[in-house]
């Protein structure tokens, strides 16, 4: 696969075409941007964005518990960890009489202070800051394998569960008076969030991982005129984020994930603009 | 300092209950016994009121499967024998809460909770021939391409019921139906539930505190206490003077609409029956 990639990327007529690190990191933009819009627009429907926020810097946690673990790939660790937190808050918001937002803004504070201070210990973090601004273009091919998997996960789990997932947010006791499982569905989606949110990371960087992952839901929301205009249209922003930001921090020199999230936020700011009504 | 010398871990007395002393009491369990009568025994269209805090919703609550409780909701066969299936439910929520930017169209609601084909590729023909039927049964159509956040309440609870009719349930559950609907589209819901009713003979359970809005629908009332206060006739029932000392209200003869259909012979002890012609046996 990989390739036929080159061959075809670099038979465009761009500087940047040429290089390796591009080619890479244009493929993996073109699979992180639509996967993330596609996970945005239910978030949003669940009125979820600030938990996806707070699963996105639990990660630093994971991370630092991976190689306190002596783990050479810290990524199980920072999976399950953001799997485990997003759990959590759910049963928080269930079970507790803090509000939900207190009870995410408490996480958040708690898992990002101890991800620094553990990371941190003999003055070693500067390592770690590609996990804050997010670091494609040292992508490489088995890892843009593993995001071309996880989309063709979440690809199939949208075909088969994308109507009980949606539903369940409308209302808990028509849901469950249907015979929809609503935990079921609640957690298992927290889970996919987390999963995908963990994976992505390290390449969009966690400052700004939620950003790609609500704005172009958000803006999608604005012009959308019904469910399938609506994911169709987040996508679609989203991957144009991707595509016009890896090119500007091209040219640039700054650093892509943030470039990208700033075009995703110009095309927010276009959608308000266009609004109807 | 009661909680001190009473051992207490909060102020007892609140006015919203904390839900964790939300559990089912012997009265509760004696009211749900009896309106599971009523509804296997098909008696029609019941409304269940009472003041905040009666155990409406607890009731309620008991009958979609959230509380534990004994007795399983079942219909009686014609050989009288308990149906061994589940009772399906059609259930229409109180006031949904629709973020104002949803994109969310009727369409999308009924394509998600009817069909398989994922909603984000578009709903397909089959999807919409079934959407398009069940809101023509209640005068919805028009409503088929809205965004659920741009239609009024009275409309999008008319939505709701429609929904709660595909499949054709057997007990229609109505948790506060109308609350925040005008009184055109309060009436205009009613004539459809009542419509509804003989078309699919449907069993429904109406839980409201509206006291008269479902009276000329309605075929049973049941005032409820922690238990059943009174049981009869809507007529009756808001005749009675029970109703004067849990609302702090009555009604005179005139003001309700005039009964409909005939009594209902209802078969329980020990409680008080409203109406002094309707003597049970």
């Amino acid at each position: 696969m990989m390739p036929l990639w080159s061959t075809l990327v670099s038979g465009l007529p761009f500087e940047w075409a040429q290089y390796a690190f591009m080619q890479n990191a244009l493929l993996a933009v073109l699979l992180v941007t639509p996967l993330l819009a596609l996970l945005g627009c239910l978030v949003i429907n669940h009125q979820m964005a600030f938990l996806s926020e707070a699963i996105g810097h639990s990660t630093l946690t994971g991370l630092a518990l991976g190689v306190l673990l002596g783990l050479r790939e810290p990524l199980a660790a920072v999976i399950g960890f953001a799997a485990l937190l997003g759990i959590l808050v759910v049963l928080l918001r269930r079970h507790s009489a803090v509000s939900s937002d207190t009870a995410i803004a408490l996480m958040m504070a708690c898992t990002v202070s101890l991800g620094v201070v553990l990371l941190s210990r003999g003055g070693g973090f500067a390592r770690y800051s590609r996990y804050l601004i997010g670091d494609i273009l040292t992508i490489s091919p088995a890892e843009i394998a593993s995001l071309a998997a996880l989309l063709a996960l979440v690809l199939a789990v949208w075909l088969r569960w994308f109507n009980p997932l949606f539903f369940v947010h409308l209302n808990r006791t028509l849901a469950a008076s249907r015979g929809l499982g609503v935990k079921r569905m609640e957690a298992s989606f927290t889970v996919i969030v987390a999963v995908v949110v963990a994976v992505a990371m390290p390449w969009v960087g966690l400052l700004v991982i939620n950003a790609m992952l609500i704005l172009p839901a958000a803006a999608a929301r604005n012009l959308a005129g019904n469910t399938r205009q609506y994911t169709l249209l987040a996508v679609t922003l989203g991957m144009a984020s991707g595509l016009l930001g890896l090119l500007t921090s091209y040219y640039g020199n700054t650093a892509t994930g943030a470039t990208i999230a700033l075009w995703a936020s110009g095309f927010f700011a276009l959608s308000m603009l266009l609004r109807r009504r | 300092m009661y909680l001190d010398f009473y051992g207490l871990k909060e102020p007892p007395f609140n006015v919203t209950p904390d839900p964790h002393f939300l559990y089912f009491s012997r009265n509760h369990q004696e009211a749900y016994d009896l309106i599971l009568y009523g509804i296997r025994h098909r008696k029609g269209f019941i409304e269940l009121t009472g003041e905040v805090g009666s155990g409406k919703t607890t009731l309620l609550r008991a009958i979609t499967g959230d509380l534990p409780h004994t007795g399983a909701l079942r219909f009686l066969q014609h050989d009288n024998r308990e149906s061994s299936k589940p009772l399906r439910i059609g259930y229409v929520p109180q006031k949904v809460e629709i973020d104002a930017t949803s994109p969310t169209t009727v369409l999308d609601l009924f394509a998600a909770a009817l069909a398989r084909w994922p909603v984000w590729l578009g709903p397909r023909a089959a999807a919409r021939g079934r959407t398009r039927e069940a809101l023509a049964l209640v005068g919805a159509e028009p409503l088929m391409h809205r965004k659920l956040a741009e239609i009024s309440i009275g409309q999008l609870q008319r939505v709701f019921l429609a929904l709660a009719l595909v499949p054709v349930p057997e007990l229609l559950l109505l948790d506060e139906p109308v609350a925040g609907v005008d009184r055109a589209g309060t009436r205009l819901f009613y004539q459809t539930v009542s419509r509804m009713r003989t078309e699919f003979d449907l069993s429904i359970l109406l839980v409201s505190h509206d006291l008269t809005a479902a009276a000329a629908v309605a075929d049973r009332m049941i005032l409820l206490n922690r238990t059943i206060l009174c049981d009869g006739r809507p007529r009756e029932v808001l005749l009675n003077p029970l109703i004067r000392d849990t609302f702090g209200f009555g009604f005179t003869p005139e003001e309700l609409p005039p009964q409909r259909g005939p009594a209902i012979p209802f078969a329980h002890h020990g409680r008080r029956s409203a109406g002094a012609g309707e003597a049970t046996p």
